[in-house]
């Protein structure tokens, strides 16, 4: 448990919803769910959920905090945004789903194992160091994930693909030694920076 | 009146000219209709067919009418002459529209409207003009039983509109239940915060009309008469009876609070704490907007679980099974009496299914906003635990178990409705007496122990002191196609006693009652019948020799318009009667009759069809329709081009109650091949215009199966449907599978006997 749960836990006590209205994007609007469960019979993914919006919502109005920040439903989301389209009173289900992984993953109580939590991670690190997406590497760390070995499968599988790519220049193969970044990438890191102290200090959470 | 004269008009309009030979029927109406006067138009329900018709009334003497034309449901307003006895052929809907124009159908279409003819011709040899009810009432007051929000507005509303007003209330003061509210749910926009329950300015609207005179303390003890000429006394507590005459009356009677010490699961009695919604209004209106108290050791409440359907929409004994309708809003608003004080109550309510009729749904929000919880879930139990409550219930979305605990907990109970007493089990005692079926009494005997009621209305009337009730109490009214009419006669139901509902429906359903009061009084006046025949002007008499007085008229009517005088003959309540012909239908010596509906009215229009003999391949079946849902729904598939078979002969009927058995087996033993009935839907669900006619001939031709038997013929030769106005496409459908039927079973034998 980091410190910044304890925290947490200790400021709201038993009032799991008031805590997620006041850290969770778009948390305000969970009190406003009245359970037709239109998100969960919309959702392309919804059988493959633990617990689907619907559910969550109601885990919230509940009080089960554990629950619903370690469960790895709402990593599920795809952003199809069918949920959102259909939900009669207008939630943005799409958007308080990532909130919630995303405060979940900033308490460090997220499923550390969950492969759309790594891919995430992986991809921010790539795209904020430079401030554009370097692609062969961010394929390379996504391909050795899980080890060297599964690593050399997948590059394999994907060959073709890739050849393909390197031949209608979609791909740098030099990618690795020369990519190009943004101009000045150091701007870039004080900006980011700067931009996550104003954003925990909204929320309350010293960093 | 002078001598009868009857002058027949065929229209050639609308196509009718091409594909009928209106020459024929012009002929037929000569000779064998024995019309003196009869005249072709090729445009009849124009201005100058209309006059045509006019002058033979005014200049050449005519006393009857037969327009062979359109459906007797068209062009009312042109052929509307109310001076004369009128009869309707119906050339249009009822034959061309139907039938398909080639050369191969026009002979049978042709012997159709022969037919059609005919019949008109033959039934208005039957008819007379109706003469004046002699006894009419000519009293327009109207009386209120119940001082509540449905009974001030419907005398408000009625008195508003220049009749006078008694208005009864049983307790001291008006407001009813309305009264007792701290605020009520909002009724205009932003529907966002419970507003004034506004009793008091419905209370001074009440004083500031003179039309009204209010009766407190008081309550009626003797109702009698009919529309136009109801008595009443109304006692007062004192002992002091006044006796007022009242031309209808409106029945608010409102409802009762169910008795949550039912409840004792959901620890009502339990502990002080456990209250239902109207104790909570009590607690409300105690602190005034301020923070609300618990009753046990008035302790400021921090934590309110509202229980929706407390013992409501549940089959388990001692529960109401129905939804009352009001009480989602009410525990909203309720919600929002501790959230508007303290936005740190805990305020949770737990629901089945939220119900929030009108605009509830944006109060609804505007609860959730103000951070209102609202949980899914089956409450199973409320306990004490630790000075506080806690609340098991079974979560249904999570499909958990789950325990809430808060300082107050209050129940959702629902309402009962006041209809006074169940005049139905005291029917089925004076059918056991007169010597009646074992099933009956078996059915008595099961039946639970009735607690006493005291009767609202304390009605004169034979069949019963009080409205008949339809389920689980509230008064009869079909609540979509005749809501606040009831089964007495000027005498209307309006508010939660017809069905559970908020006060904003209440008001609306006043305002309707009142209005149907108001028609009430009027047609009364004139001596015309109520909903749905009204204005018309006919009623029923009977022969007085041919009386076996078996008094089953007396006990059929619906409406409870026939009494028995001293010899035990019926005694017709003209103003009370809806001309529906039950008692016509119902006689078996065949003596009740209306002056322009009666067994020769339709009896002979039956013997007037030219029927082929047996080798002509030309079946005959009669349909009865009724003229409520299943004519209409006939002529609409005429207007839609729906087709059917050109061997059936249709005569409306007032209602299948007016269905009397010799009219099917003399068409059996005139020749028809079969006999259609059709009529509205019966049963709990009945859309029957007079409730119980659909019902009664369905009984009455289950007997009539002997008599076939008897004559040796298949039952299929009589059948009954259930019809609706919407059946459009099914009428048609149903005529042509039986024709195939007939076609199947083969000739009447008794043809050309």
């Amino acid at each position: 448990m980091s410190d910044v749960n304890t925290a947490m836990v200790q400021k709201y006590r038993n009032d799991f919803l008031k805590e997620v209205e006041e850290n969770v994007e778009e948390g305000h609007w969970v009190k406003m769910c009245m359970q037709c469960g239109v998100c969960s019979g919309s959702c392309p993914f919804g059988p493959h959920w633990d617990h689907p919006p619907q559910e969550i919502f109601m885990m919230i109005r509940a009080g089960k905090r554990d629950e619903v920040l370690t469960t790895e439903s709402m990593w599920m989301c795809t952003s199809c945004y069918n949920c959102i389209v259909r939900c009669p009173r207008e939630l943005p289900i799409t958007h308080i789903m990532h909130g919630l992984a995303n405060y979940a993953h900033r308490l460090g109580i997220a499923p550390k194992m969950n492969p759309t939590r790594r891919f995430a991670g992986i991809f921010w690190n790539n795209i904020a160091k430079t401030g554009r997406v370097n692609e062969l590497a961010l394929s390379l760390k996504l391909y050795f994930m899980d080890g060297f070995m599964s690593g050399i499968k997948k590059g394999l599988a994907m060959m073709s693909v890739g050849i393909g790519m390197i031949k209608t220049k979609r791909l740098n193969p030099f990618a690795l030694i020369s990519h190009k970044g943004v101009k000045n990438p150091k701007e870039l890191h004080v900006l980011l920076k700067k931009a996550r102290e104003i954003e925990d200090r909204r929320k309350g959470i010293a960093s | 009146m002078s001598e009868k004269k009857t002058a027949v008009y065929v229209c050639r309009g609308c196509g009718i000219g091409n594909r009928l030979d209106t020459d024929q029927l012009a002929k037929i109406a000569e000779s064998e209709g024995k019309c003196s006067l009869v005249r072709q138009h090729d445009f009849l329900c124009n201005a100058d067919g209309v006059s045509t018709i006019r002058n033979d009334i005014d200049g050449e003497g005519v006393t009857h009418v037969v327009i062979a034309a359109c459906s007797r449901r068209a062009k009312t307003d042109a052929f509307g002459f109310d001076d004369v006895a009128l009869g309707r052929a119906n050339l249009r809907e009822g034959i061309i529209w139907v039938r398909p124009d080639t050369e191969e159908a026009r002979e049978t279409t042709q012997e159709m409207a022969d037919d059609f003819l005919r019949m008109a011709c033959a039934e208005i040899q039957y008819i007379k003009q109706p003469d004046t009810n002699q006894n009419a009432g000519t009293n327009k007051n109207i009386l209120v039983v119940g001082g509540g929000v449905s009974g001030m507005t419907a005398a408000i509303e009625a008195s508003k509109a220049g009749y006078g007003i008694l208005l009864v209330e049983k307790t001291g003061q008006l407001g009813g239940w309305a009264a007792k509210l701290h605020k009520r749910v909002p009724d205009r926009e932003p529907f966002a915060d419970p507003v004034d329950a506004g009793v008091s300015d419905l209370v001074k609207s009440v004083e500031y009309e003179k039309n009204i005179n209010v009766f407190l303390n008081s309550s009626i003890t003797r109702t009698s008469g009919a529309p136009g000429q109801f008595s009443v006394d109304i006692s007062a507590e004192s002992g002091e009876t006044v006796t007022e005459n009242v031309g209808s009356i409106i029945q608010a009677s409102g409802f009762s609070g169910y008795d949550a010490n039912q409840l004792p699961e959901l620890g009502y009695g339990k502990s002080p704490d456990v209250i239902d919604q109207a104790e909570l209004e009590q607690l409300a209106i105690q602190a005034a907007d301020g923070p609300i108290k618990r009753p046990s050791d008035g302790k400021e409440v921090e934590s309110v679980v509202f229980v929706q359907c407390a013992g409501q929409r549940s089959d388990e004994p001692g529960h109401l099974p129905y939804c009352s309708g009001h009480c989602c809003n009410t525990s909203i608003k309720q919600a929002m009496y501790f959230k508007d004080a303290n936005p740190n109550v805990d305020t949770v309510v737990i629901f089945d299914d939220l119900r929030t009729p009108g605009n509830g749904e944006d109060f609804y929000r505007s609860a959730q906003r103000k951070g209102v919880i609202f949980t899914k879930g089956k409450p199973q139990q409320v306990s004490p635990v630790d000075g506080q409550l806690e609340v098991k219930f079974h979560d249904m979305i999570l499909n958990d178990e789950a325990a809430a605990t808060a300082d107050l907990v209050v129940l959702a109970t629902g309402q009962i409705p006041n209809s006074g007493v169940d005049i139905e089990p005291a029917a089925m005692q004076e059918v056991e007496d007169g010597g009646g079926e074992s099933a009956a009494q078996a059915e008595t005997e099961t039946r639970e122990v009735q607690i006493p009621v005291e009767s609202i209305l304390n009605l004169t009337y034979r069949q019963g002191v009080d409205l008949p009730h339809l389920r689980h109490g509230f008064s009869d009214s079909h609540f979509i196609c005749f809501p606040y009419e009831t089964q007495r006669s000027g005498i209307y139901t309006c508010g939660p006693v017809r069905r559970p509902m908020d006060i904003a429906q209440t008001m609306e359903d006043a305002t309707g009652a009142a209005l149907k009061s108001i028609q009430a009084v009027e047609n009364a006046v004139l001596g015309r019948a109520a909903h749905p025949r009204s204005g018309d002007l006919s009623f029923p008499s009977f022969r007085r020799e041919g009386c076996t007085q078996c008094k089953r008229c007396t006990v059929e009517c619906p409406f409870g318009a026939i009494d028995e005088d001293e010899q035990r003959y019926p005694l017709f309540n003209e103003s009370r009667c809806r001309r529906c012909g039950t008692c016509m239908g119902a006689c078996p010596v065949r003596v009740i009759s209306f002056d322009n509906y009666s067994v020769d009215t339709v009896g002979q229009q039956i013997k007037s069809v030219n029927m082929p003999d047996e080798f002509d391949e030309k079946p005959r079946i009669l349909i009865l329709a009724c003229e409520n849902d299943a004519y209409p729904a006939l002529d609409m598939a005429a207007q839609q081009g729906l087709e059917y078979s050109a061997f059936v002969r249709i005569v409306p009927v007032r209602c299948l109650g007016s269905v009397n058995t010799i009219w099917v087996t003399d068409a059996l033993n005139s020749g028809y091949d079969g006999v259609m009935l059709m009529g509205c839907k019966k049963g709990d669900d009945y859309q029957c215009h007079f409730v119980k006619g659909s019902e009664l001939a369905h009984y009455r031709m289950s007997k009539i199966d002997d008599t076939l038997q008897q004559l040796q013929l298949e039952p299929e030769r009589v059948e009954i449907y259930e019809v609706e106005i919407t059946d459009i496409q099914r009428v048609p459908a149903l005529i042509n599978e039986y024709a195939a039927k007939i076609d199947e079973i083969g000739m009447n034998p008794f043809k050309g006997f």
